[in-house]
């Protein structure tokens, strides 16, 4: 644990990319929070700096490169980033004490309803962020998906499968149905340990059309379905936890193909040379979402950091930096090519037409209700 | 001693001693703070939350005193149906909705949304109760979403807006309570937790085994060896300790995978074929192996601290005196080195019953552990409430276990000094 | 030895005094280079009392422990009983064996030390309590059996130790300085009980001590060590009386060494020696010719102060230095023979003759109580 300076707690980061809840996060950063926010007074002055926390690894100096230096630059005002793994339970720590140390966060689209709903967070006005790259007022360039109360859809990116072209001779997987089928072809599955996306990926495997998904899930007898499915290759799965660990599995040979978020595989294809092959059929097309912690006492600041890092010109930035598509329709063409490997972004972007075309939205809000008793079900389903 | 001198001198110490004590006190405060905030408060707290959860209470409390008097089977009366409405509506303008509707959406999933959609709506356009006759509210809260017509959600409410509840524990148990107060057991599907609590003490177990019977030799090495050696032996057994967790866990997968260090080399050495690879991570097998390594200098060093107590003239002694080596062995040198077995294996169970980052990534689909389960409740669901119940059962489960020790053993033979 | 150890060792009485140990040519090192123990020749007779005598590094506990079982002769070989034991494991040799720190164990009753080695040979329960009863009365604890080692003073689980090693009656106990942590009269009162015991049971013991008055009290013969090396074997009068190097006199009893050379024989075993710028007659113990360099060894009791004239062959004149009564006697200290650190003793009995510090007087000595060793450089 590292605290540096009055409002630095970090939790225990590891930069695992696009991380997840539960991995490193650990009880104790609550309670370090609370010795911080206690052993630290509440700065009233005109703030010289922001902490905006986020996921750190490859996403997060993506951020870092595309909004927060050149927010910097244009401001002057300094930006503090921290690494967390998502979940609402250090904000919720921090809002319920009333010391607020955190200011802008990224968050998963499920999370930034519930924070709303529980008054974590500030709503945000989108008649106030700036208009498009070309003037369209930002209410009408922000794409439908993902507006939520209190955060702002910044980009779009996608649970999909991949595997390594070396390590499947002859036919390569190409659907869905695919990935669950082990007599054509062998070997383990890398997947999430936790039940969202694979009980979607299940159902579309077992041939319900993308637009029926959530309507089957909403039935005790199309979960059981779905349970069914997953059921079929729970012997050959490897369960990952870190967004780091499917393309390293692919690698290593430990699974033939894994599902993983496309910007790990991209970044190991473009970076690394990894010969990963993203199939782009039933994945799921999922939105981030950039959020502000309520009653911090740097408000303006906050509001500030959030119209630069969701404007057009920052999402592009940092389009193209990781393959993730920006949500403002003025900046989904100005993605050209990546700035280091110089490969054309579009082939890869996860909302991109020829890629979106079998996407499934995710429905977050079917989620918010059901996550509670689906990881129950998943953990007893794992461990019987 | 007796006379002028001795009284004296317990004269002056009388004088002496509030000053010292209050000096030790001084030096000592900041450690009781520290204990008292991180530890015994934090303790207290997620114990209190375990049992003790007032939102519902606080945000509905006249539509929970209504439903005390409800059956439970039909309908409430419309009374509830209005308060209700009313105090929803209320809980959405003051943003506790979202909390509200977390507690309900665990007795029934599926509620959170109808909760925050219906207060949503209610501030929207309040139904006009003049305009309807017979049952306006009842009617209006299922025109806007059926569940309102569901016994289960109000009892659902009930269940929510006690301020002191067993359910938490119940739920830890993988119980739960009926509408009609009866208690019972999960839908099979559901159930998990006691089930993650027999696996945990098994594997935990297990560790412990495996950490005595590779630690014992290791300890009983470095106390025989001469002090240059027994220090670069120390260093060795402690090298983990100064690794990061995620490093030495993440070096386990490289050694132990399917294309991995010890895969080739069997490879290679034609011990197995190259498709019959080991699959030694992502399952108990890798679970183990990695905790162990990760626990072995916690049985390791209290185990090294008793035996550099046990004089080697001990073990001449018994050969002198006609003992095989084995006999020596059990007779003289396993039982004068009980207290270190005692104090590293509580401690490896302990802590290995608390772990949760190595089983998350080296164990398989049964890898999951009950902390893991905590861990998730406390970061992602943010169930305090059950992830209080299922520290307290452990916390109670440890604390059993030390009593048990401290009656077969004593804890103060424990060698932990 | 006295009646007792007769009576109780009738049955080795058949063929006295047969050998029970023996080194014969036995070497050790530890390092490959240097020998702790050099060349060592050894015999112990049945039932007799042998004490190593020497300071520390002299070899005399690795002597012990080899002899025991836990160390290994690099040469040579050892033998009880007339059978090679090398190769026997410590468990097989029966010796008992009584250990620095009395290695009790600690977890363990006295009654359940005492009866651990009757049990690992597989001694039934009846007889097991009746040996263990007996040694405990043999070293006076018979009611502390229940007690555990921790709950005993240091005398008290001295004679447990003891009493452990030989309950399984050893024809040979083997003790490894045994009083070494015992206060001063705790431990004389120990070496008579030691000597007691002895006596009693007519055991084999072979003692190790660094410790001149008390290997005197207790043993049969005393074998003196220096640097590996037995520099003289005989029973403590001989050791006393009789020295025969320089070491040896001045590790037992106090005397005085004055360095000298040979100027003459005057017969067969009395030589001429010129110390200090006197003449002295001196007994020759080692060979010597005229012209060697040796060392002188008078006890102070010898000494006369102020002898009849012509009573002895060595009388020459002396000056009072310092005096200390000591009660039993008096302590002189002279310049003579060219010193100032001459001592004699004088038996309080006979009186001081009222000497004074500053006092020119005479001494006197037989030529049979100064001894002419070899000299050894540096000792002086």
């Amino acid at each position: 644990m590292k605290m540096n300076g009055c409002q630095r707690v970090s939790a225990e980061t590891t930069g695992c990319g696009d991380c997840e809840p539960g991995l490193n996060a650990r009880v104790p950063v609550m309670l370090a929070a609370v010795l911080a926010v206690a052993a630290c007074g509440s700065g009233s002055d005109a703030p010289q700096s922001i902490t905006t926390v986020s996921w750190g690894g490859s996403y997060g100096r993506a951020v870092n490169e595309g909004a927060n230096i050149p927010f910097t630059e244009e401001t002057g005002i300094r930006i503090e980033v921290e690494d967390y793994n998502g979940g609402l339970a250090q904000i919720r720590a921090q809002v319920d004490i009333g010391e607020i140390h955190w200011d802008v966060v990224d968050l998963e689209i499920a999370d930034a309803v519930r924070g709303c709903d529980e008054g974590l967070l500030e709503p945000i006005d989108l008649a106030s962020l700036p208009p498009g790259a070309d003037g369209t007022p930002a209410e009408e360039d922000f794409v439908d998906d993902g507006r939520t109360e209190c955060g702002v859809g910044n980009l779009y990116w996608s649970t999909v499968y991949a595997y390594n072209a070396d390590n499947i001779p002859g036919e390569k997987p190409a659907t869905m149905a695919d990935f669950f089928d082990l007599e054509k072809f062998p070997g383990r599955r890398g997947m999430r340990r936790v039940p969202k996306v694979n009980l979607e990926f299940a159902l579309i495997a077992d041939g319900v059309p993308l637009d029926q998904v959530y309507a089957t899930m909403d039935t005790p007898a199309g979960l059981d379905r779905a349970f069914a499915k997953l059921e079929t290759i729970k012997d050959e799965v490897i369960w990952w936890e870190a967004g780091a660990q499917p393309p390293q599995m692919l690698a290593d040979g430990e699974v033939t193909m894994t599902t993983a978020y496309n910007g790990r595989i991209f970044n190991a294809q473009v970076l690394e040379d990894q010969p990963f092959v993203i199939v782009w059929d039933g994945q799921l097309l999922d939105v981030g979402q950039v959020g502000i912690v309520a009653g911090t006492p740097r408000l303006e600041a906050a509001l500030q950091y959030l119209a630069f890092a969701t404007s057009a010109e920052s999402m592009v930035r940092i389009a193209r930096r990781i393959s993730y598509s920006p949500m403002r329709k003025s900046g989904m063409g100005l993605v050209t090519t990546h700035v280091v490997a110089g490969v054309e972004m579009e082939p890869h972007m996860p909302a991109s037409p020829a890629n979106a075309a079998n996407a499934l939205r995710y429905d977050w809000a079917w989620w918010v209700d059901h996550a509670d008793e689906l990881n129950e079900r998943f953990s007893a389903w794992l461990a019987r | 001693m007796g006379g002028g001198p001795g009284r004296r001198g317990r004269l002056r110490g009388a004088m002496r001693v509030p000053r010292e004590q209050l000096r030790a006190l001084g030096l000592v405060a900041p450690l009781l703070i520290f204990i008292g905030v991180t530890f015994i408060a934090a303790l207290a707290t997620m114990l209190m939350r375990s049992v003790h959860d007032p939102v519902v209470a606080d945000a509905l409390p006249e539509t929970v005193a209504l439903l005390r008097g409800w059956d439970g089977e039909r309908l409430p009366a419309e009374a509830v149906y209005e308060t209700a409405a009313r105090e929803l509506s209320r809980a959405g303008e003051e943003r506790t909705i979202g909390q509200v509707a977390g507690r309900v959406n665990r007795v029934q999933g599926g509620l959170r949304s109808v909760f925050t959609r219906t207060a949503r709506d209610l501030e929207d356009e309040a139904p006009d109760p003049a305009a309807a006759t017979g049952t306006p509210w009842r009617d209006a809260l299922i025109a806007l979403d059926t569940a309102w017509a569901d016994p289960a959600t109000w009892h659902a409410i009930r269940t929510t807006g006690e301020r002191f509840t067993s359910r938490n524990y119940l739920n830890a148990v993988d119980m739960d309570r009926l509408p009609d107060g009866t208690i019972a057991r999960q839908p099979e599907e559901r159930r998990i937790y006691l089930r993650l609590f027999w696996r945990t003490l098994l594997v935990s177990g297990a560790i412990t085994i495996l950490c005595l019977l590779l630690g014992y030799p290791i300890a009983h090495l470095i106390a025989r060896a001469p002090p240059r050696r027994a220090a670069l032996l120390l260093v060795l057994v402690l090298v983990p300790f100064w690794t990061s967790l995620l490093v030495r866990t993440t070096s386990w997968i490289v050694l132990l995978q399917t294309q991995g260090v010890i895969n080739d080399i069997l490879v290679a050495i034609g011990l197995v074929s190259d498709d019959g690879r080991l699959a030694m991570i992502y399952s108990m097998t890798g679970t183990l192996i990695a905790m162990t390594h990760v626990l072995l200098p916690f049985m390791v060093l209290p185990l090294y601290s008793v035996m550099r107590g046990i004089p080697p003239q001990h073990m001449s002694a018994a050969a002198s005196l006609g003992a095989t080596p084995l006999q020596a062995f059990l007779r003289v040198y396993w039982p004068q080195s009980l207290p270190g077995v005692g104090a590293g294996a509580l401690l490896v169970f302990i802590l290995s019953i608390g772990f949760y980052i190595t089983p998350a990534l080296v164990g398989g689909s049964d890898g999951q552990l009950i902390s893991n389960m905590i861990a998730y409740h406390m970061q992602t669901s943010l169930n305090w409430g059950l992830a209080g119940a299922l520290g307290g059962i452990l916390l109670v489960g440890v604390l059993a276990l030390y009593m048990v020790y401290d009656r077969l053993v004593g804890v103060e033979r424990m060698g932990l000094h | 030895m006295g009646d007792i150890a007769e009576m109780v060792s009738q049955p080795r009485q058949e063929a006295p005094p047969e050998v029970h140990v023996e080194f014969a040519g036995v070497s050790k090192s530890y390092d490959g280079r240097t020998l702790v123990v050099k060349d060592l020749d050894l015999r112990v007779r049945t039932g007799e009392f042998v004490t190593l005598l020497g300071p520390s590094g002299s070899g005399k506990t690795t002597i012990l422990m080899m002899l025991a079982g836990f160390q290994t002769p690099t040469a040579g070989e050892i033998r009880i009983g007339g059978r090679p034991i090398q190769n026997l494991p410590p468990r097989k040799r029966g010796i008992g064996m009584v250990f620095q720190n009395y290695a009790l164990f600690p977890h363990m009753t006295v009654g359940a030390n005492l009866a651990f080695p009757l049990e690992v040979r597989g001694m039934g329960a009846e007889e097991r309590r009746e040996r263990v009863g007996r040694a405990l009365e043999l070293v006076r604890l018979g009611e502390l059996s229940d007690r555990r080692p921790g709950q005993l003073s240091g005398g008290q689980q001295q004679r447990v130790a003891i009493a452990r090693a030989l309950v399984f009656e050893p024809s040979l106990v083997l003790m490894d300085e045994p009083l070494g942590a015992l206060d001063r009269s705790l431990r004389e009162e120990m070496q008579y009980e030691i000597r007691r015991i002895h006596r009693t049971l007519g055991v084999t013991i072979v003692y190790v001590t660094h410790d001149q008055q008390e290997a005197m009290v207790m043993s049969d013969r005393i074998a003196v060590l220096r640097d590996g090396v037995v520099e003289q074997i005989a029973p403590p009068e001989g050791l006393y009386e009789e020295p025969e190097r320089a070491f040896v006199a001045s590790f037992i009893g106090e005397n005085n060494r004055l360095h000298g050379r040979v100027t003459g024989m005057t017969d067969r075993d009395v030589c001429e020696v010129e110390t200090g710028g006197v003449r002295v007659r001196a007994l020759k113990v080692a060979p010597c010719e005229p012209g060697d360099d040796v060392t002188l060894s008078i006890r102070p009791e010898r000494v006369e102060i102020n002898p009849e004239p012509g009573r002895y062959r060595n009388e020459l004149d002396a000056r009072v230095e310092d005096l200390t009564f000591l009660g039993d006697h008096l302590r002189v200290r002279l310049k003579a023979c060219g010193r100032d650190d001459f001592i004699v003793k004088i038996p309080n009995v006979l009186g001081h003759g009222g000497l004074l510090e500053g006092d020119g007087v005479r001494i006197g000595w037989t030529a049979s109580d100064c001894r002419a060793l070899n000299h050894e450089g540096g000792e002086e």
